[in-house]
C-alpha cells in the first residue's frame, strides 16, 4: 500500500464503529437480547408489583432500573464480542491511537442504548405507564442522552477490563453497578415528575447538571487510561 | 552487515509465576530471516508476541525496527505483520470487508482501498469467494485470507507462527511468494518443519523451556541438533 499515513483517532473510530454496526446488523446478537429482557422485565413488574399503571418515582425507577440491567448485558459482550469475532488483537497490531477503540465502543455502546430506550419507552407506555403522552416528556431526551454517554463511557471501561477474564460475567455486573449508582439516581430522579400523572419540567436543571459532571469525571478518566487498560 | 532489525538482550517474559522467555538474546540483521525451533511449551510463540508488541517484556532489552519496546510499541505497530495460529479476522465479516476494514486502518488512501483490496484477494485466490461470509471459510481458505490480511499494509517486519499449517500444498505454493524468501523482508518463522525452517532461514534460535539453546548461523545448525530440542 502506498501513500498511507494512519488515521486519526475519530477517522478510525468511525471505521470500527461502522463495523461494529455492520456486524450488529447482521447478526442482531444485542439488540435481540437487550429488547427481549426489556419487554420480559416489563412483564416481570406488572406482575411483582400487582399494578396496571405507574407514575411518579415507581415509574421512574423501574424505567432506569431495567435499562441498567439490560445495559449490563451489552456491555458484557463489548470487547468480548471483537475477540470471539477474531479481530480483536489485529485491532491492537495496526498502528491507530487506542483511543479510538474506546471512542467507537463508547459509541456503540451510546447508540445501542438510545435505540433500546426508544423502544423501551414505547414498551413502557403501552405495559405499564400510567401518564399519557405530553409534551413534558421530550425533556426525557437530555436526561437519556446524558445518562447514556455515563453508561456508555463507565460500560466501556469495565469491558475492556473484564475482557479477559474467565469470570466476565460475574465482574461486569459486579463493577458496572455501584458506579451506575450515582447515575441511575440522578436519571430517575429528573425522570421522576416527567412520569407524574400531570407530567412538569422541575428541578430538572440539577440533575442533568449532576449527570453531565459525571460524564466529564468518566470520559476524561477514561482517555487517561484506556490504552494502559487494553495494553498486555 | 545490515542494521539490525531486532535486537534483543536478556528478553524475560512470565505469565505469573511461570517463566514464558528468560534471558534470550539475539539479533537478526534486516532483511534476514530467523528460524525458531523448541518444542511445545518452549516460548516461541511468547517470543512472537514480545516482538509484535502484544505482550511486553517484563525485564531485558528489546529493539524493533528501531525502537525500544514496549515504551515506543506505536512507533513499529503497523510495520510488522503477524500471520499466526488464530486468522484474526471477523467471522461475520466477508473476506472483502475484512480486508477493506484492515486498509482503513493502516491507512490506504480512500480511492485506492477497491483497488488494493481486489488485487489481494487475487494473489492469494480469493477473488472468487470475496464476498461470502468468512465464517464460511475452511481452514486452508482462513489461513489465505490471514496472510492477506497481515501483508496488505506490506509490513517490513513479519512474523510467522506455522505459516504452512492448514495449507495444501497447491495453496502453500500461492502463499511462498508472499511468505517465503522472495517476499525480500525481515522474517522470524516459527516452526516444528525442521526441514522448512533450515531451508528458510538465515539464522536459527533454539529455545527450550524459554531459555536460548542457541543461536547461530543456519548453516551451522544440522536438523539432528534441532530434532534434539523436541526431546
Amino acid at each position: 500500500m502506498t501513500g498511507r499515513k494512519p488515521p486519526g483517532v475519530f477517522a478510525a473510530a468511525a471505521t470500527i464503529l461502522r463495523k461494529d454496526l455492520r456486524l450488529e446488523l447482521r447478526t442482531l446478537e444485542t439488540l435481540t437480547a437487550t429488547l427481549i429482557f426489556t419487554t420480559s422485565t416489563f412483564v416481570v413488574f406488572h406482575f411483582a408489583l400487582s399494578r396496571d399503571q405507574l407514575d411518579g418515582d415507581l415509574a421512574a425507577g423501574v424505567f432506569w432500573v431495567t435499562i441498567l440491567f439490560a445495559s449490563a448485558l451489552t456491555i458484557n459482550r463489548l470487547l468480548a464480542n471483537e475477540r470471539s469475532q477474531g479481530g480483536y488483537e489485529a485491532l491492537l497490531l495496526s498502528p491507530i491511537d487506542r483511543n479510538a477503540l474506546l471512542v467507537a465502543k463508547v459509541g456503540f455502546l451510546f447508540l445501542a442504548l438510545t435505540v433500546l430506550e426508544i423502544f423501551a419507552f414505547a414498551a413502557y407506555t403501552l405495559l405499564l405507564l400510567g401518564p399519557g403522552l405530553s409534551t413534558e416528556m421530550l425533556a426525557l431526551i437530555p436526561v437519556c442522552l446524558l445518562a447514556n454517554l455515563g453508561l456508555a463511557t463507565i460500560g466501556t471501561i469495565v469491558s475492556a477490563l473484564a475482557t479477559d477474564s474467565n469470570a466476565r460475567e460475574l465482574l461486569v455486573p459486579l463493577m458496572t453497578l455501584p458506579l451506575f449508582t450515582p447515575l441511575l439516581i440522578a436519571a430517575a430522579e429528573a425522570t421522576t415528575p416527567l412520569l407524574a400523572i400531570e407530567p412538569n419540567v422541575v428541578d430538572l436543571g440539577q440533575w442533568l447538571g449532576m449527570m453531565a459532571l459525571y460524564d466529564a469525571v468518566f470520559v476524561l478518566l477514561a482517555s487517561a487510561i484506556f490504552e494502559y487498560i487494553v495494553e498486555d | 552487515m545490515s542494521e539490525a532489525a531486532i535486537k534483543a538482550e536478556g528478553l524475560t517474559r512470565h505469565y505469573g509465576e511461570r517463566v514464558a522467555l528468560e534471558d534470550v538474546s539475539f539479533e537478526l540483521p534486516a532483511g534476514s530471516t530467523l528460524a525458531v525451533f523448541g518444542a511445545n511449551g518452549a516460548g516461541k510463540t511468547t517470543l512472537l508476541r514480545v516482538l509484535c508488541t502484544l505482550l511486553r517484556p517484563h525485564d531485558g532489552g528489546l529493539q524493533v525496527l528501531g525502537h525500544d519496546l514496549p515504551r515506543e510499541a506505536h512507533a513499529v505497530r503497523g510495520r510488522i505483520g503477524l500471520l499466526g495460529h488464530d486468522p484474526l479476522v471477523y467471522r461475520d465479516l466477508t473476506a472483502r470487508e475484512n480486508l477493506s476494514f484492515t486498509a482503513r486502518l493502516y491507512g490506504e488512501p480512500k480511492q485506492q482501498i477497491a483497488q488494493t483490496v481486489d488485487a489481494m484477494l487475487e494473489r492469494v485466490e480469493l477473488d472468487g469467494r470475496a464476498d461470502e461470509p468468512v465464517r464460511n471459510f475452511s481452514k486452508g481458505m482462513l489461513q489465505r485470507l490471514a496472510a492477506a490480511r497481515a501483508l496488505l499494509p506490506e509490513p517490513e517486519l513479519l512474523l510467522l507462527d506455522e505459516p504452512r499449517a492448514n495449507l495444501d500444498p497447491g495453496a502453500a505454493l500461492v502463499l511462498d511468494p508472499f511468505i517465503g524468501p522472495a517476499a525480500d523482508r525481515t522474517r522470524v518463522i516459527v516452526t516444528h518443519d525442521v526441514e522448512y525452517g533450515l531451508a528458510q532461514a538465515d539464522l536459527v534460535l533454539g529455545l527450550n523451556l524459554g531459555r536460548a539453546e542457541w543461536f547461530a548461523p543456519a548453516a551451522e545448525v544440522t536438523s539432528d541438533q534441532v530434532r534434539r530440542l523436541y526431546k
